[in-house]
Parts: structure tokens; C-alpha cells; sequence
């Protein structure tokens, strides 16, 4: 991508322009940053307000949720871990759980790897890595150009803040709702999880192929006793994900393109 | 449940998850080639999540049937492209509101 091409028609100048690291603009403002994090964490504040409900519901101490957003910062993952935790999984189904679950933020990260300027250092990468959520992916990935160390500061903050604090409120308040209520809030995060597949499975043939055969599977394995005895509930999603999710790979390979340029799920959405 | 037991609990995923973003971020530069991985994480998110759903969203209310009814809730509502939190809301009103009237019911 270097700009040593002379005889370019317009068109390709101009993409070699955008493209070319030293004369790309480079979004480097917190205050942008900052600005762009805003919807985000409002929205991660309603959402984490169910985890800390049903983290807290289900018996985990208030620390303990607060904990588990402080440190993960993922919707989905944590979730599934606490689906673990309440049902006694092993440390090692909990792991290849997240494994699998978050595997879509390695590609992410491959894809932000190219975008970052120079001017973000290691220490800079170590901290960011850390609050890479589908919708920090996908605003920082939006930007014109390389971004740079201030922005992706900015971009940060009130996600963060957003999770942790709808956490905390959702821990303590789930102490003083009735059984009913928390009977019809714990299908809350299921409802979430559908919010982001159904609208994709309608639109796109394959990715509703992908999600048959996933629930397909799911459902043998829940209720063929010679399978659901043999087969945990940790291990049972994983099998889920490599099979179909394998299948549709070899069966409906995706267009060439980048990647992470098309978020799987949530795009926009407050699943972090 | 104690500090002893949960704490390894979220080790353990904080670790795991911080691992799956820092790598690639810090080590790796180049881009994927193999259509064949791209693919398969594209389609990762929606197996994983369509897996976890059912069929555990039928034994995560107070019974099979209001469960289910919060499902075809949420499922039209998402189709009709209601937002995250507006399906996750509508369908605890629904389950909500189906055990008031099987209760009613007797």
C-alpha cells in the first residue's frame, strides 16, 4: 500500500490516499473518543443491570458479579460462565466455554491490529485489549483512517463505567424483587441471545442453516439420555458451535473480504 | 457460595477471554487467508448463541409453557428488528404475564 504508483487513475489515487499509512487522517482525539463511548455504555448499563440480577439471583455474592464485569467485560461469555458456576462446571469446561464464546474477538483484534497508528505502543495495545467489545470493535473500526492512543482511551471509559456500574445496581437490586419477577427476569438474557441470531437467520440462508442444525444438535444432546449422560452442559454448547458452525463454513463459505468488517452479531447492539 | 469456589470461576474466564483479545491485537499483523477459518468464525457467534438458548430457555422460567410463549415473543419482536434491551424487556412482561393468568387459571 505504498503510494510509489505515478500513473494511478483518479479513482485509485484516491483509495491509495485513504489507505496509505502516512497521509491517511489519523483520529486521535479523546474528546471524539470519549464522545463515541457515550451510547455504548448506556446501553451496556441496561444490559448489565440483567447480569448482576441474575448473577445475584442465582446466589452469587454482590462482589462477585461486580467482579466478574470488572474483569471480563463480555455479555455472552459471562453469561455462559455463570450458567457454569451455578451448575458446578469444571474449570476446564469454563475456559474452552470462553474459548469458544469470545473466539470472535480474535478476529477482531486481527482486523484492529491493521488500523491502529504507530503512535500506539505496546503497553497502549495491553490496556485497549482489554475493553475490546463488539461495539468498541465496531465504532473504532468505523473511523476514516488510523486511529491513535487518545482515541482509543477515550472510546473506553464510559463502556466500561456503563458495565460495571448497571452491574453493581442490577446485584443489589435483585435482593428485593419478588419470585415472579425474577421468575420472568431470568428469560431476559435468552431473549437477548435471540435479538441478535433471529434477525440474522431471517435475513441470511445460511446463517439460519448454521442455527438449525445448532439447536438441532443442542436438542439431542439435552434430551437423548445416552447423549445428556455422557455429555455436560459446558461441553455440549462447544460440540454445538464446532459441528455447525464447521458445517456451514465447509457448506456456504462466506464472500472474500475483511473479515471483522461485518461484526457477526449485535452490530450497533449492546451485547459487550 | 464461598470466595474460594468463585474465585478461580472468574480467573479462569477473565484470563481466557482477555487471552482472545490481546493476542491477536499485539502479536499478529497480518490478515487471515483461509476462507475456510473466516467462515467458520463468522458463523461461530450465531451457533454458540442459538445452542445456548434452546433448549435451556424452556427450563429457565417457572414453567415449559410461559416459556415458551416469552420465546415466540421474543422471536417476532426480533424479527421485526425491536432492539436488544426491547426484546430482552418484552420477554420477561410476557412470561410475567403468563404465569399472572395460569395462576388466575388456578
Amino acid at each position: 500500500m505504498e503510494p510509489t504508483a505515478k500513473a494511478v487513475c483518479g479513482t485509485e489515487a484516491a483509495l491509495q490516499t485513504a489507505f496509505a499509512p502516512k497521509k491517511a487522517p489519523i483520529q486521535n482525539s479523546f474528546r471524539a473518543g470519549f464522545h463515541d463511548g457515550i451510547p455504548i455504555g448506556l446501553g451496556y448499563f441496561s444490559v448489565s443491570i440483567t447480569f448482576g440480577m441474575m448473577a445475584a439471583a442465582g446466589g452469587l455474592p454482590v462482589w462477585a458479579a461486580l467482579a466478574i464485569s470488572m474483569t471480563n467485560v463480555t455479555s455472552a461469555g459471562q453469561f455462559a460462565g455463570l450458567t457454569l458456576i451455578f451448575g458446578g462446571g469444571t474449570l476446564f469446561e469454563t475456559a474452552l466455554t470462553q474459548l469458544v464464546i469470545n473466539l470472535r474477538y480474535t478476529l477482531m483484534g486481527l482486523s484492529l491490529s491493521q488500523k491502529l497508528n504507530r503512535n500506539v505502543s505496546l503497553p497502549d495495545r495491553l490496556l485497549f485489549s482489554f475493553l475490546l467489545t463488539d461495539e468498541v470493535f465496531a465504532v473504532t473500526s468505523g473511523q476514516r483512517g488510523e486511529v491513535g492512543r487518545r482515541y482509543l482511551f477515550g472510546v473506553m471509559i464510559a463502556p466500561y463505567l456503563g458495565w460495571s456500574l448497571g452491574t453493581l445496581c442490577g446485584a443489589v437490586a435483585s435482593g428485593l424483587l419478588p419470585d415472579t419477577v425474577r421468575s420472568a427476569l431470568s428469560i431476559a438474557i435468552y431473549g437477548m441471545f435471540i435479538a441478535i441470531v433471529a434477525p440474522a437467520a431471517a435475513k441470511s440462508r445460511p446463517v439460519l442453516g448454521v442455527v438449525a442444525a445448532a439447536v438441532a444438535l443442542s436438542c439431542a444432546i439435552r434430551y437423548i439420555p445416552a447423549l445428556h449422560r455422557h455429555i455436560s452442559g459446558g461441553f455440549a454448547i462447544i460440540l454445538c458451535t464446532l459441528l455447525a458452525a464447521g458445517a456451514g463454513a465447509l457448506l456456504a463459505p462466506i464472500r472474500e473480504k475483511t473479515p471483522a468488517a461485518d461484526p457477526p452479531p449485535a452490530r450497533g447492539e449492546a451485547d459487550a | 457460595m464461598t470466595a474460594a469456589v468463585i474465585w478461580p470461576y472468574i480467573l479462569v474466564m477473565a484470563g481466557v477471554t482477555y487471552l482472545l483479545r490481546m493476542l491477536p491485537l499485539t502479536l499478529l499483523r497480518r490478515k487471515l487467508q483461509s476462507r475456510f477459518l473466516q467462515s467458520f468464525l463468522y458463523y461461530v457467534p450465531y451457533a454458540v448463541l442459538a445452542a445456548m438458548t434452546v433448549p435451556a430457555i424452556f427450563e429457565s422460567t417457572g414453567s415449559v409453557l410461559s416459556a415458551a410463549v416469552g420465546f415466540l415473543a421474543a422471536v417476532l419482536l426480533a424479527c421485526r428488528g425491536a432492539s436488544l434491551q426491547i426484546v430482552a424487556v418484552a420477554a420477561c412482561c410476557t412470561v410475567f404475564a403468563a404465569e399472572w393468568l395460569m395462576r388466575l387459571a388456578g
